[in-house]
């Protein structure tokens, strides 16, 4: 009898056909096209070379060289604030949790213009936090860098808590009582046994507020001051190169941009992968 | 028989006051012979509401039928535009101003003998309204802040032929404006011309123009400035943009840096927006300083010709020439722009300004020439930036 190519194991569930039908329709439709739209106009239409040219300037490296530095400092501090949140939110009762719970999704819903314009009215020199802030350190923070980061930190803050949370909740408590009871200290328990069980969640939380920041403009536009070379982010060249009708130039920026994300997140994949190894099954 | 009408909620609903007129507007009164009342562009008009759909499909018929029904509607969303209906789109700070203005002119259309006329105006940063008509955006009439915007329509499209400019007075701009100071109250730095701008500790706000179609008028200005105080032009601008701490992407995100956040001496302003924030925000905060020589801003119109048909040529014609009545130009200067004809204005807007040399475009070699020169990728605004 011939063997049939079998696309997939027989499954009790129905619905194969349809569901996976839908899946790569949704799929090639809102997210293939675009980007080999994308791809297409800057290899096939542009060239690589002119791309290069286009992108090989010191002030688009240097505007690259920002975001990626502001994304990945304001992830980093979503990393680590993020997973105390979330640990916080799941194991402590406190008055008016549901409300702080509630609160870490506003900057998914708001949006980040809205964002921009609020933060950049607290930090500016004139405002709450920005005059004592400079009274205090003598830091400016709107307008500078600090404030990129501040945008980015709160549009990426959800990402981290909201991929850590569950995975805190499935934690059995169990297993750090039985280390306890080994004899192993408080530090102890918490390095070698919570932290690794958190680790591949946060490196989750860690790329998806990474990617988020990096593209980032509404609400950094507002409190950047957008200075060239200082302050200047690449996402807004891209707006730039648009305003000058130069479509070819802001797609070459986009697959910049896209290259160095990709690469990015194909590294912290890899690492999660090794970091699930170390583990074992989990 | 009492007539009983049914008090609907102000919800916009559409009509058919015959078979292929039809208006749209809050409802006023369900009739009792079915005709639903709506009030459109400030008249009541009766008319029947659009027949309801079919025989009701049930289950997944009805939502592929009505999934290809919403991708026919996009693919042949710029075709069933009626003649009646009209797209202006506009720029930002242009809000008010055709807001008072679409209602009049609907009014004016109908008391011509015509059908209602629905019109609607989109509003957005100058160079980007003029990208979406470029992709497809179903507009009739664009009313820009730059020329080299409607040129750039014009050269990557059919829509808009090259001779355009000349086809209503004044290079088709029935409204004009200038570049002016906004300064602190009392004015505490002793701004009173452009040179004053590049002093040391001085800090000026102005948008980007890469990013404002807007701001390239100031920067303009402050190059003619120059040029005619025999200044070199490229020092004194570059001079300037080094007391900018703050580039905004928009002419509005500047005026909010400068009168909310508190930043800066000087915001260099179209002289509308000046006078528009004076009257938001208070005149006992911030004082008009007009220098010695500015520009001649001039914000164009024309007509989206590859967009008109013969149905609704008439409407998109009459609507920007009677830009030019003595109405609408009263109108124009009561939302602080300088317009030309004065007889119906009141004189208090016409007092207003005051007069000052302004430079036309003409005078730096015309858009087509200052476009790439100063605002291209590499140009003079970019050198400025360069080597710091």
């Amino acid at each position: 009898m011939a063997r049939t190519f079998l696309l997939r194991q027989p499954t009790p569930m129905p619905g194969w056909g349809l569901s996976f039908g839908v899946m790569a329709l949704m799929l090639s439709v809102i997210v293939a096209l675009p980007l080999s739209v994308l791809l297409w106009r800057g290899f096939i239409d542009f060239g690589a070379g002119a791309m290069w040219e286009v992108v090989n300037r010191p002030r688009v490296w240097s505007a690259l060289g920002l975001s990626f530095r502001a994304a990945f400092v304001a992830s980093l501090f979503n990393l680590v604030f993020g997973v105390l949140l979330a640990w916080v939110l799941v194991r402590y009762r406190f008055p008016g949790k549901r409300i702080i719970d509630a609160m870490i999704d506003l900057p998914f819903a708001l949006p980040t213009a809205v964002a921009g314009i609020a933060l950049t009215a607290i930090y500016a020199p004139n405002g709450v936090f920005g005059s004592a802030i400079q009274s205090t350190f003598g830091i400016r923070v709107a307008y500078t860098e600090w404030g990129i980061w501040i945008a980015l930190i709160f549009v990426g803050l959800p990402f981290v808590v909201r991929t850590v949370q569950p995975v805190i909740e499935e934690i059995d408590r169990e297993t750090e009582e039985a280390s306890a009871t080994l004899g192993a200290s408080r530090l102890r328990t918490l390095v070698r046994i919570v932290l690794p069980m958190l680790a591949p969640g946060a490196l989750t939380g860690f790329a998806l507020a990474l990617a988020r920041s990096v593209g980032e403009y509404g609400s950094v536009i507002f409190i950047a001051g957008n200075l060239p070379n200082v302050t200047e982010i690449a996402p807004l060249l891209i707006v730039i190169r648009l305003e000058e009708f130069d479509y070819d130039g802001a797609v070459a920026i986009a697959i910049a941009m896209l290259t160095i994300s990709f690469t990015l997140l194909l590294a912290i994949n890899l690492i999660q992968i090794w970091s699930r190894r170390r583990m074992g099954a989990v | 028989m009492p007539l009983t009408a049914t008090r609907g909620f102000a919800m916009i609903h559409t009509v058919f006051v015959s078979s292929h007129v039809q208006a749209q507007g809050p409802l006023i009164e369900r009739l009792p012979d079915g005709r639903l009342l709506i009030e459109a562009g400030g008249r009541r008009v009766a008319g029947h509401p659009p027949a309801r759909p079919g025989p009701q499909t049930s289950g997944w018929k009805g939502i592929i039928a009505a999934a290809l029904l919403g991708l026919s509607a996009l693919g042949g969303g710029a075709s069933q535009l009626r003649a009646d209906t009209l797209l202006n789109v506009s720029y930002d700070p242009t809000r008010e101003f055709y807001r008072e203005y679409n209602g009049w002119f609907a009014r004016w259309w109908q008391a011509q003998g015509n059908p209602a006329a629905t019109i609607q105006t989109s509003h957005g940063g100058s160079g980007a309204q003029a990208r979406a008509v470029i992709d497809g955006l179903a507009a009739q009439v664009v009313t820009l802040a730059l020329a080299s915007d409607i040129d750039q329509i014009a050269a990557r499209t059919d829509l808009i032929p090259e001779d355009w400019q000349s086809r209503l007075p004044h290079n088709s701009s029935p409204y004009t404006s200038t570049i002016v100071f906004l300064v602190r109250e009392g004015n505490p730095k002793g701004i009173t011309d452009w040179d004053d701008l590049i002093a040391e500790g001085v800090q000026v706000i102005t948008p980007n123009p890469k990013t404002s179609g807007g701001a390239r008028w100031n920067y303009l200005a402050a190059w003619g400035y120059a040029d005619r105080n025999g200044l070199d032009p490229k020092d004194f601008v570059g001079a300037l943009y080094r007391n900018v701490p703050v580039l905004d992407t928009g002419a509005r995100g500047s005026t909010t840096t400068f009168a909310q956040r508190g930043l800066g001496d000087v915001l260099l302003a179209w002289e509308n927006e000046a006078y528009l924030a004076l009257a938001e925000l208070g005149d006992d905060q911030f004082d008009i300083v007009v220098p010695s020589i500015s520009v001649l801003a001039e914000p164009p119109v024309a007509l989206v010709e590859g967009r008109l048909t013969d149905a609704n040529r008439p409407l998109a014609t009459a609507y920007l020439e009677q830009l030019y009545s003595p109405e609408a130009q009263a109108m124009a200067l009561r939302h602080y722009y300088r317009a030309w004809d004065i007889s119906a204005a009141a004189a208090e807007d016409v007092a207003r300004f005051p007069e000052l040399e302004r430079l036309p475009i003409a005078d730096f070699g015309g858009w087509a020439r200052v476009q790439p020169e100063h605002f291209g990728d590499g140009g003079i605004f970019d050198q400025i930036y360069q080597g710091q």
